[in-house]
């Protein structure tokens, strides 16, 4: 395998830091726009649009961590967390752009519209998985639930996907950038059933390797 | 006697240094509008046109707004899509043949067609999306030019079609093209002769810039946006219900009357409300509620009487 420079280990926690800090930019950069006339004519559509856009992509950089490391080689397991919720905190400012600047909090077309339109049913569903997620993304989590976390946590599989098919039904038609973030959550998706096979053929190759040197 | 006698030099003669310094500037401008009258483009010339009927008082969406915020997906699907992609396309020559079940089909030149008595139509504006906006079209009544070609008895419905241009639409290229081309709309026959069914040249007195339709679009002011076809090249009288684009997209969510109507949702969003675009404080927030027909429900609601509304949306 082949091996990458790595950082030095007293950068590590710090490197997590700076990931929160640089992940919240497009959030607070887009938000800074909106309110100062930037974001174009329709500013609540397209702040509600580009963080969900967002949310989409840090949960794509969250199941590219284990591919990475598994194919490449490059271990990025320290940022998943982070990854993970950042994530999460631009599906809940995605959700309230919606509640509060789009739907004006006039709760019974919110609830008509999460009954009613399946994309948004779909997108509720995945804020709710995304909760307990979020909740037990910390240590004393982990220790606390043991092997019953690692089951836990395999609901980001469905979110993903629900939050690819929230996108897919979202849009008018699909277009280059709704296709690309589509195709990359499917095929990290369709990874995970495979991975078990390719990692034992690699293992296997490897061991030849070394027994034949 | 001095080696060299400065010339001497009246103050009128001497050029204000604001002028001298924008020569750049002059010579910028001179080489753009060269450049632009070299493309034919037609764009922004000033029109004049008298003040026509059904006109509102509401606040004019900003011309900016009006210019710069579209749907045209010929030129891409973004909002400013059609405004960024759209310098190479060019209006001119034109012409929209006009054929199908009638009497006389001509094609009309588009210099003839600007030769007709324009008038100014200040409409609202609905998007099937949800936001709208208060435009100043100028242009003269579809049945104008329908009168000149005598439908015949048989003809039903009117079939608009878009011009295709892969090498100046950059929507029209590529591996994700979002609707099939040409684009096709359609009216039923009364629909298309109403008064308030126009052809327009222009808005905001000066001709149609390209990202809005140009040289010449439907305007169907109580109808979602998306049945207002731009860049029209032909204009059939058909006996059968047209098969328009975004129906053959999408049957479910478009229909093909597609009347402005806040009693009948979009599949995926209500039609209640709607955002007022170049309006609002923070973050342009100015939701209003839709009207029935867009407000023009004295006008067209007659058009439909007896018919359900619901299943025909």
């Amino acid at each position: 395998m082949p091996s990458w420079p790595s950082l030095p280990r007293k950068l590590h926690g710090p490197s997590v830091w700076a990931l929160y800090a640089f992940g919240l930019c497009p959030a607070a950069w887009y938000f800074y726009l909106g309110a100062t006339g930037g974001l174009g004519f329709n500013p609540v559509k397209t702040f509600q649009h580009l963080l969900g856009l967002w949310a989409l992509r840090f949960i794509i950089a969250t199941l590219a961590i284990t591919p990475l490391r598994d194919l490449l080689g490059i271990n990025w397991l320290r940022y998943r967390r982070a990854l993970g919720l950042l994530g999460f905190y631009y599906v809940l400012m995605h959700f309230f752009v919606w509640l509060i600047l789009d739907r004006r909090l006039d709760f019974s077309s919110i609830g008509a519209d999460i009954a009613k339109r399946p994309y948004i049913t779909i997108g509720m569903v995945c804020i709710a998985c995304l909760v307990p997620l979020a909740l037990t993304s910390n240590n004393w989590s982990i220790r606390r639930l043991g092997p019953r976390w690692s089951e836990l946590h395999k609901l980001i599989y469905p979110v993903a996907l629900g939050g690819a098919l929230h996108y897919f039904l979202a849009v008018k038609s699909i277009t280059f950038v709704p296709f690309i973030h589509i195709a990359l959550v499917v095929t990290l998706l369709a990874y995970r059933p495979v991975r078990k096979p390719i990692m034992s053929w690699k293992r296997g190759k490897s061991r030849v390797a070394q027994a034949t040197r | 006697m001095p080696a060299y006698r400065p010339p001497h030099i009246p103050a009128c003669e001497i050029t204000p240094r604001a002028i001298f310094m924008s020569r750049r500037q002059f010579m910028g401008t001179a080489a753009a509008s060269f450049v632009l009258a070299g493309a034919g483009g037609a764009l922004a010339a000033p029109l004049t046109a008298s003040p026509g009927p059904f006109a509102t008082d509401e606040t004019l969406t900003p011309k900016e707004a009006v210019t710069t915020y579209n749907n045209f997906y010929e030129f891409g699907t973004g909002k400013s899509d059609p405004s960024q992609n759209s310098q190479h396309f060019k209006p001119l020559p034109w012409s929209v043949k006009v054929d199908g079940m009638v009497g006389k089909p001509k094609e009309f030149g588009i210099e003839e067609l600007m030769k007709l008595a324009l008038e100014e139509r200040t409409y609202r504006m609905r998007c099937v999306e949800g936001w709208s906006m208060v435009i100043p079209w100028i242009g003269f009544p579809l049945s104008a030019i329908l009168d000149q070609v005598d439908p015949l008895g048989s003809a039903k419905y009117v079939s608009f079609e878009t011009v295709v241009r892969p090498g100046e639409m950059s929507g029209q290229t590529g591996l994700f093209q979002p609707l099939e081309w040409p684009y096709i709309e359609g009216l039923r026959l009364d629909e298309a002769r109403h008064p308030l069914t126009i052809l327009a040249v222009g808005l905001y007195g000066e001709t149609l810039l390209n990202q809005n339709g140009a040289p010449i679009r439907l305007v169907v002011p109580w109808k979602y946006g998306f049945k207002s076809i731009k860049s029209i090249v032909k204009i059939s009288l058909v006996e059968e219900e047209p098969q328009t684009t975004w129906k053959n997209s999408n049957a479910r969510e478009y229909g093909f009357y597609s009347n402005v109507n806040p009693a009948v949702d979009h599949p995926r969003w209500s039609q209640a409300t709607e955002q007022r675009i170049g309006e609002g404080g923070f973050f342009k927030v100015a939701n209003r509620p839709t009207l029935p027909f867009n407000g023009y429900g004295e006008q067209v609601a007659g058009l439909y009487e007896g018919m359900d509304l619901k299943a025909n949306y």
